[in-house]
């Protein structure tokens, strides 16, 4: 028995955050509620610092049972966390970055209303992650999974009177629900298989089970997944999440939330690598998701709708990772994700805030020397996510890049392409943004960003610049650390496969998608700068194909008219007109008309006159009577 | 020596008055009395059981039944005296507001 290292207080700081400002953030001034907020986070991080420390050496998972939650016949599911090393890294993540963006958010949402409400509801999302990542049954994380999905929704929709913002919060939810709907199915048939949810009673029966059982459930816990995490088809929610105020696009549609589905493939992963053709469908999924959002991000004139393509596109190539068995490689492309795309999101945040609300890219130009701090990191982020050696980005999806190419080279020839389309559409964002023509409004005033946002923005560039040593191999044992690939290796144990590739392939295969994303830099330098009047000439040669990418295939249209309309018409004018109105509004009404006459006849009894109750009393006095002399008789 | 059927038809027919005064009868001073008429009739039934099977516990209950009577009538008599006070009346046909 290991000694207990309190992991409850991880959630639990964030969650007395989330009471304090919630029950009480209306009276308090905003400095003690950033207070609040940035010390319960603060204090989480350094705790899981400290249980980092403790168990960085340890290959076997360390549970700290609780108490018993529910207890139902053979359902035994204990309220306990599950610590290994897949937990810790998601962890360090959660509560590092999400440390840093609640910093930044005290700087953006200074002038806005509802303070406390923002800081309550970014801490109540930070319980419900770690309480995600820290759960040790399915059940359990469940209830973070609904609970970051509710989260999501009330930050959505934070700026409540903006219609918009309110239908994307709704939007967001019920995409969920399909998700969450795949998933409980997986767990109910999780149950009836192993007469389990914990993580390691399901992993210790696993192999045991029929294999079309287990590729059911992978694929039913795969629709969960995509869902959260924004994957085809499900992916529609997230680029309307960004009507959210921008830290929390970068803290939840980014960086944390949106890679719960990459976490459950991960944590599942006993599952499903004894499934191929559920692992063939993840990779799949991903690599199509990875490139067809890639393409839609070449033309979003939105800089927070870019990211968000963006986003899904490299959630895609996580999946592509968990496919192919490569499971190490999608946790440390979500890390590097998660530092290069918070940055991403908050310098285009503080892009944003500098132009007092500007989102159109078409309206920027020429910021670079106007907010230089924002430009540099900015670019760093760019630079980080289109693979350039040495930073994160380069490191973790050349990894993915490998194994796709040992599964398959068509894999790797659109993965590669789709680092193409990915460097070309976030430097065409830079280029519009930064540099170039000043296309901003005359009457605003372009301000830098207060150091409260931009320290937060050089400790993100700094973590998206190192980050990628703790994955290389070569880098990390040079700086004494195990590569995170080893290290995360007694997780995945005999589900991972190998790269078996030769080095001299895999240096070949480094150089050529580093080729690629230097290739998207410069054809948008080439479109975007040297000859910006190429991209309406190519547009309109392109004509119905530029169409249909402008307005993203027509998703949302087809969406619309194939589920929705349906959906609609079968409520109004079934289950409203018909079945609620008439028939369950009938009864009840039905029922209330019936004792209401009954009513009616017998209210003439209670006259007011004493002397005709008296009169009933002795009435009933001799039906009393006669009832026992005559009917009952001793 | 009286049978006890004489006792039982005398107390029949007193508590008979009493229910007649208390259904009939408007002005509630009557109508108090015939219940005092009501509870004196059942009290004559239980001496006279008593006395037939020569049972303590009749004449107990009429001791409780005539002090609980005499504290009735204390607070009736009182309520009837407010109610006359307010309503300047003691017919209980004009006094309708028991539905409320």
């Amino acid at each position: 028995m290991t000694p207990s290292l309190h992991l409850w207080l991880i959630p639990a700081l964030p969650l007395a955050g989330f009471l304090i400002n919630g029950l009480f953030g209306r009276r308090l001034s905003r400095r003690a509620v950033t207070a609040v907020a940035l010390t319960a986070v603060a204090l989480s991080f350094l705790w899981t610092l400290r249980v980092f420390a403790a168990a960085y050496g340890s290959t076997e998972p360390h549970v700290e049972r609780y108490f018993t939650w529910i207890q139902s016949g053979a359902l035994d599911v204990a309220f306990s966390f599950y610590l290994d090393r897949l937990t810790l890294v998601m962890l360090l993540v959660v509560t590092g970055v999400g440390a840093i963006i609640h910093i930044y958010s005290a700087g953006y949402m200074a002038g806005e209303g509802g303070y406390y409400r923002f800081f309550a509801f970014l801490n109540l999302f930070l319980f419900f992650m770690l309480l995600l990542v820290l759960a040790s049954s399915f059940l359990l994380l469940f209830v973070g999974w609904e609970g970051v999905g509710l989260s999501s929704y009330l930050l959505i929709g934070f700026w409540f009177r903006r219609a918009s913002a309110a239908a994307a919060g709704n939007k967001a939810f019920l995409v969920n629900r399909i998700g969450d709907f795949g998933f409980s199915l997986g767990m109910f048939l999780m149950f009836v298989t192993f007469g389990s949810l914990d993580f390691t009673t399901v992993f210790a029966r696993a192999p045991g089970a029929p294999a079309a059982t287990l590729t059911a459930i992978a694929l039913l816990l795969l629709v969960g997944a995509a869902g959260k995490s924004a994957q085809l088809p499900l992916y529609v929610w997230l680029p309307d999440a960004m009507e959210g105020p921008t830290p929390v696009s970068a803290l939840i549609h980014a960086a944390t939330m949106v890679t719960a589905g990459v976490y459950l493939v991960a944590r599942a992963a006993p599952i499903f690598s004894l499934s191929p053709q559920a692992m063939d469908v993840v990779a799949g999924i991903g690599l199509l998701t990875a490139f067809f959002a890639a393409t839609i991000g070449l033309l979003q004139t939105d800089i927070k709708k870019v990211l968000a393509y963006s986003t899904i596109s490299q959630l895609g190539y996580m999946f592509l990772a968990c496919g192919v068995g490569a499971f190490s490689a999608g946790i440390f492309h979500l890390v590097t994700h998660a530092f290069f795309k918070a940055l991403l999101f908050l310098a285009a945040g503080s892009v944003i805030h500098s132009l007092a609300g500007e989102q159109d890219l078409r309206r920027m130009g020429g910021l670079a020397s106007r907010i230089p701090r924002t430009h540099v990191t900015f670019l760093i982020g760019a630079l980080a996510i289109a693979g350039v050696p040495p930073l994160a980005g380069f490191f973790s999806k050349d990894e993915i890049l490998a194994h796709a190419f040992e599964r398959s080279p068509a894999l790797f020839a659109l993965g590669a392409l789709t680092a193409f389309l990915t460097a070309f559409y976030v430097f065409r964002a830079f280029f519009l943004a930064f540099r170039g023509e000043s296309r901003v409004d005359p009457s605003v005033h372009v301000h830098e960003s207060p150091p409260v946002m931009t320290v937060p923005l050089a400790l993100l560039a700094l973590l998206s610049v190192a980050g990628g040593c703790i994955g290389s191999p070569a880098v990390a044992r040079a700086l004494g650390l195990a590569p995170l690939g080893e290290w995360l290796g007694p997780v995945f144990g005999s589900a991972a496969r190998p790269l078996t590739v030769a080095h001299s392939t895999e240096l070949a295969l480094m150089g050529l998608s580093v080729l690629a994303g230097l290739a998207g830099i410069a054809l948008a330098y080439f479109m975007y700068i040297a000859r910006p009047d190429l991209g309406p000439r190519l547009a309109a040669a392109a004509g119905g194909l530029y169409r249909a990418v402008h307005r993203k295939y027509f998703v949302d249209e087809i969406y619309g008219a194939v589920l929705v309309r349906p959906v609609l018409l079968l409520s109004t004018f079934f289950l409203w007109r018909i079945l609620d109105v008439a028939v369950i509004d009938g009864a009840v009404n039905g029922f209330g008309r019936h004792w209401a006459g009954t009513g009616e006849v017998l209210r003439h009894i209670q006259s007011g006159n004493l002397r005709s109750y008296a009169g009933w009393v002795v009435l009933g006095a001799i039906a009393a009577i006669a009832f026992l002399g005559l009917v009952v008789r001793p | 020596m009286v049978p006890l059927s004489w006792y039982l038809v005398l107390s029949a027919v007193l508590f008979a008055l009493g229910v007649a005064g208390f259904l009939f009868k408007r002005n509630i001073i009557t109508i108090f009395m015939s219940i005092e008429l009501m509870l004196n009739a059942v009290n004559l039934s239980f001496v006279a059981f008593a006395y037939h099977w020569r049972q303590i516990g009749g004449h107990i209950f009429v001791f409780f039944v005539i002090v609980v009577a005499a504290a009735e009538a204390a607070v009736g008599l009182a309520i009837i005296i407010a109610i006359f006070r307010s309503r300047r009346t003691l017919n209980v046909d004009d006094l309708e507001t028991l539905k409320l």
